[in-house]
């Protein structure tokens, strides 16, 4: 065999390997990544979804912060404007969790309806570029 | 002077413009003075672009709040050097600092290069002056760095905390300077491609400068893996965060280019191939910005959505279309010169790496725009996270890291087997020894123990390289060690800054594996109360809570927690975590509370505490704190690969004289591409 095609093996051996990888990877660690109302409309259709890994990418409701330091357990709620969830999260929030922040939680939803988190992150309008201005604009 | 950098500006756009649509037309048609005054558009849109960056400069320098960006990202009591990295901090800002850096490095390109490449030259003018057009374009049109407000506010909204840290002041340039300068290699693949002067005279035209941007895209990098490791207080320094790939996929492309360009040089083979890496990359530098600033994939890092994004889809699909059209229309003349004629060659390694890079920042790509894809296909969003990429990359990561070792040992067109023994006798016996050890050790990670093998294989590669060319040298020269290791060195810095390079990605891929190994325990002490914490090493950490001490400082409000820390009942020091409360210069609060970490950090592990909270106005303080071994090697594996690069970029030390030298020395030592 050329030493061309032997390359062409050996470069067809890898590809094949990383696609089984890339594939199973995706199977067995995708989470879908739903809003809110998104949420609401696949508990309705679909009995599956308590199984799934979820990320809710949503607002915090205001005032609905909830910090039981003692025992490291946050609650609180996200909406979208359409649907709303409330959140138990057990660990340490970042500094950009406030009200009205943007946040995406992983994890689970319960069958009571209440969406265990295993990660929390926030992402705050302010982070690199204010929020506009109102008084500026 | 702020007025002078709006019409500055102005004047660069139309310049700009001019300058791109003459430097073709006068290229294609050979009207030498179109293409003249297309370079001379290179140097001015340069000036121009010095002018308007002073006056933002200014402006911030002389908190004039009148300017929104001014107003938006500074404030009367931000220290001096957070002012400055305002310049670049916010969208519109790091918009003129990236055409101010295109402009600076397309006029150092042409500075640099005239007399030689004529054929090539006006198009590179051409290409940088499209460039620059395009960013100024923006910010003429829709973030205008200079834009006012109908008032002036009495101070500003101050600078995110998370920006003040002495990282981000060089972080962000330098990933900038990365992505911008891959600029000139792509105006030189496209002068090529559209001159039709497709020698290797473009190649060696760009050497240095895709050297550099990949030396600035890796301190960029390595940077930004620093400043989230002390500033984000999650621990790591790695999420697999889109922006965070953004940044990592042309540095792979360019990191492939770097090893196979030495193929063409030396064999005359894949040329279409190294073309597509360089317009690839380009795209992909592209591709970065827009995935930062445009909003369409979720990120914690991103500028918030503007109009911006779309601009850059465009700028991105034409360059896309326009590079890889031109690769497509001069295919036919870009035939490899030779084959490949052994599996066991230097080349058919470069050929493997190359591949495996390709394929890595495919699936990063891949798993980076997924929750697109999968939309568009099924409906839903569906996202992949670090265990997808980390699944996918660490046996790619481990692939590449043996080739390491064999790329650069192993012979040109066909190993014999005594090269193969004498090149990697030691090497293989350090790999196995390492795997032995490590198994004796019980230490309890395949991949981890996997990734140190090979980590001792490239060390033993490379020392045994720098000990065979002193000794050489030792023998030839009759010099002694120091000298003869620091001619060798200087004679072949390309070759030999490559191995400390590779040295430098060993020590990366240590701290990598020492990942692994991360333990994590949170704790809610009062002020006497302990925690412990076993290290990965078997040491025992008692941890003491001191108490919880307030005071302000600059411009915040700092909450301090402190710990006494115990190793194996050994007093080893204090370390304290603080909340930081930025106030504005009335003394309210502005932005949230951030958190400073306390590190302490040696060769072997890093205790890493975070301070989270008090319990209800108490000194009862929530902690977490971590342990993660070998992190150490992270932000050394840096410096060294950036010594490295350093090294291979100086100019000199690879003329003709020295491929000549070299040529007198012992074979399969020497088998090394001619500087």
């Amino acid at each position: 065999m050329k030493a061309g095609a032997k390359f062409a093996v050996g470069g067809a051996l890898i590809l094949v390997t990383v696609g089984y990888l890339m594939a199973s990877g995706i199977k067995e660690t995708g989470v879908y990544y739903l809003t809110p109302a998104e949420l609401s409309e696949k508990v309705r259709v679909d009995g599956r979804i308590y199984d799934a890994g979820i990320k809710i990418g949503a607002r915090v409701v205001r005032g609905s912060i909830q910090r039981d330091v003692a025992s490291q357990t946050i609650t609180f709620r996200v909406s979208d404007g359409v649907a709303s969830y409330p959140v138990i999260y057990r660990g340490l929030a970042p500094d950009t969790f406030t009200d009205e922040a943007e946040v995406v939680v992983e994890g689970r939803l319960q069958r009571d309806g209440t969406f265990r988190a295993t990660t929390l992150l926030a992402k705050c309008g302010s982070r690199f570029e204010a929020a506009p201005q109102q008084a500026g604009a | 002077m702020t007025d002078l950098g709006s019409i500055a500006l102005w004047i660069a756009l139309l310049i700009a413009g001019w300058g791109s649509a003459v430097a073709f037309v006068g290229g294609i048609k050979g009207r030498a003075e179109l293409a003249a005054s297309a370079e001379r558009a290179v140097y001015v849109v340069w000036g121009l672009m010095l002018v308007a960056s002073a006056g933002l400069i200014r402006a911030l320098l002389t908190h004039d709040f009148n300017i929104e960006y001014v107003a938006s990202y500074t404030s009367r009591n931000l220290p001096l050097y957070y002012t400055w990295s305002a310049f670049y901090a916010g969208q519109k800002g790091s918009l003129l600092f990236w055409a101010l850096v295109v402009s600076t490095f397309g006029t150092f390109a042409l500075a640099a290069n005239r007399g030689k490449y004529r054929e090539l030259l006006p198009y590179v003018a051409g290409v940088v002056c499209a460039v620059v057009f395009f960013f100024v374009l923006v910010m003429v049109f829709t973030a205008n760095p200079f834009e006012r407000l109908p008032f002036t506010p009495a101070d500003g909204n101050g600078l995110n905390p998370q920006l003040q840290n002495p990282g981000m002041t060089i972080h962000p340039p330098m990933l900038y300077l990365g992505y911008t300068s891959i600029t000139i290699p792509f105006a030189f693949a496209v002068a090529a491609l559209v001159s039709g002067r497709l020698d290797t005279g473009w190649i060696h035209a760009i050497r240095r400068w895709t050297l550099l941007s990949w030396l600035f895209l890796s301190c960029g990098i390595v940077l930004g893996m620093w400043w989230a490791y002390v500033e984000l207080g999650w621990g790591g320094f790695w999420a697999w965060d889109p922006v965070e790939n953004a940044s990592f996929l042309p540095w792979l492309t360019m990191t492939a280019f770097l090893h196979s360009v030495m193929i063409q040089e030396k064999r005359g083979m894949l040329k279409k191939w190294n073309l597509g890496l360089i317009v690839g990359s380009f795209v992909l530098s592209i591709f970065g910005t827009f995935i930062t600033r445009s909003g369409v994939i979720a990120s914690v890092h991103s500028f918030t959505q503007s109009g911006v994004g779309y601009y850059f889809l465009v700028f991105l699909v034409v360059s896309a279309v326009a590079g890889f059209a031109l690769l497509w229309w001069r295919w036919p003349r870009l035939e490899a010169e030779s084959q490949l004629e052994s599996m066991v060659s230097r080349e058919a390694a470069f050929l493997f790496n190359n591949l495996i890079f390709i394929v890595i920042a495919f699936s990063v790509l891949w798993g980076t725009l997924f929750p697109i894809l999968s939309e568009w296909i099924k409906g839903t969003k569906v996202t992949v996270g670090p265990p997808f990429f980390n699944q996918v990359n660490v046996p790619l990561g481990l692939l590449l890291l043996f080739l390491t070792g064999v790329g650069p040992l192993v012979a040109w067109r066909q190993a014999s087997t005594a090269n193969l023994r004498r090149q990697f006798l030691w090497p293989l016996a350090a790999l196995a020894l390492t795997v032995v050890a490590l198994v004796a050790l019980r230490m309890p990670d395949g991949w981890a123990i996997a990734a140190f093998g090979l980590s001792a294989f490239v060390v033993g590669t490379v020392t045994q390289e720098f000990v065979r060319g002193t000794g050489a040298r030792m023998r030839l020269h009759q010099e002694n060690p120091v000298m003869a290791l620091g001619r060798l060195i200087g004679r072949n810095r390309r070759r030999y800054g490559g191995y400390i390079v590779h040295l430098g990605i060993v020590m990366l891929f240590v701290g990598f594996a020492g990942q692994a190994f991360r333990v994590d325990q949170e704790a809610t002490l009062r002020p006497g109360q302990a925690a412990e914490i076993r290290s990965p090493y078997g040491h025992t950490y008692r941890l003491v809570h001191q108490g919880v001490s307030q005071y302000e400082q600059l411009n915040r409000f700092v909450s301090a927690a402190s710990v006494d820390v115990y190793r194996d009942d050994v007093f080893t020091g204090a370390l304290k975590s603080e909340k930081r409360q930025h106030l504005n210069s009335l003394g309210r609060p502005t932005f949230e509370p951030s958190t400073e970490v306390g590190i302490r950090s040696d060769v072997r592990e890093d205790l890493y505490i975070v301070y989270a909270g008090s319990v209800e106005g108490t000194e009862e303080a929530v902690y977490r704190f971590t342990i993660t071994p070998l992190v150490w090697w992270v932000w050394y594996g840096g410096m060294v690969l950036v010594a490295g690069g350093l090294v291979a970029m100086w100019p000199g030390g690879g003329g003709p004289t020295a491929a000549s030298r070299r040529r007198a020395e012992p074979a399969g030592y020497v088998a090394q591409v001619a500087g």
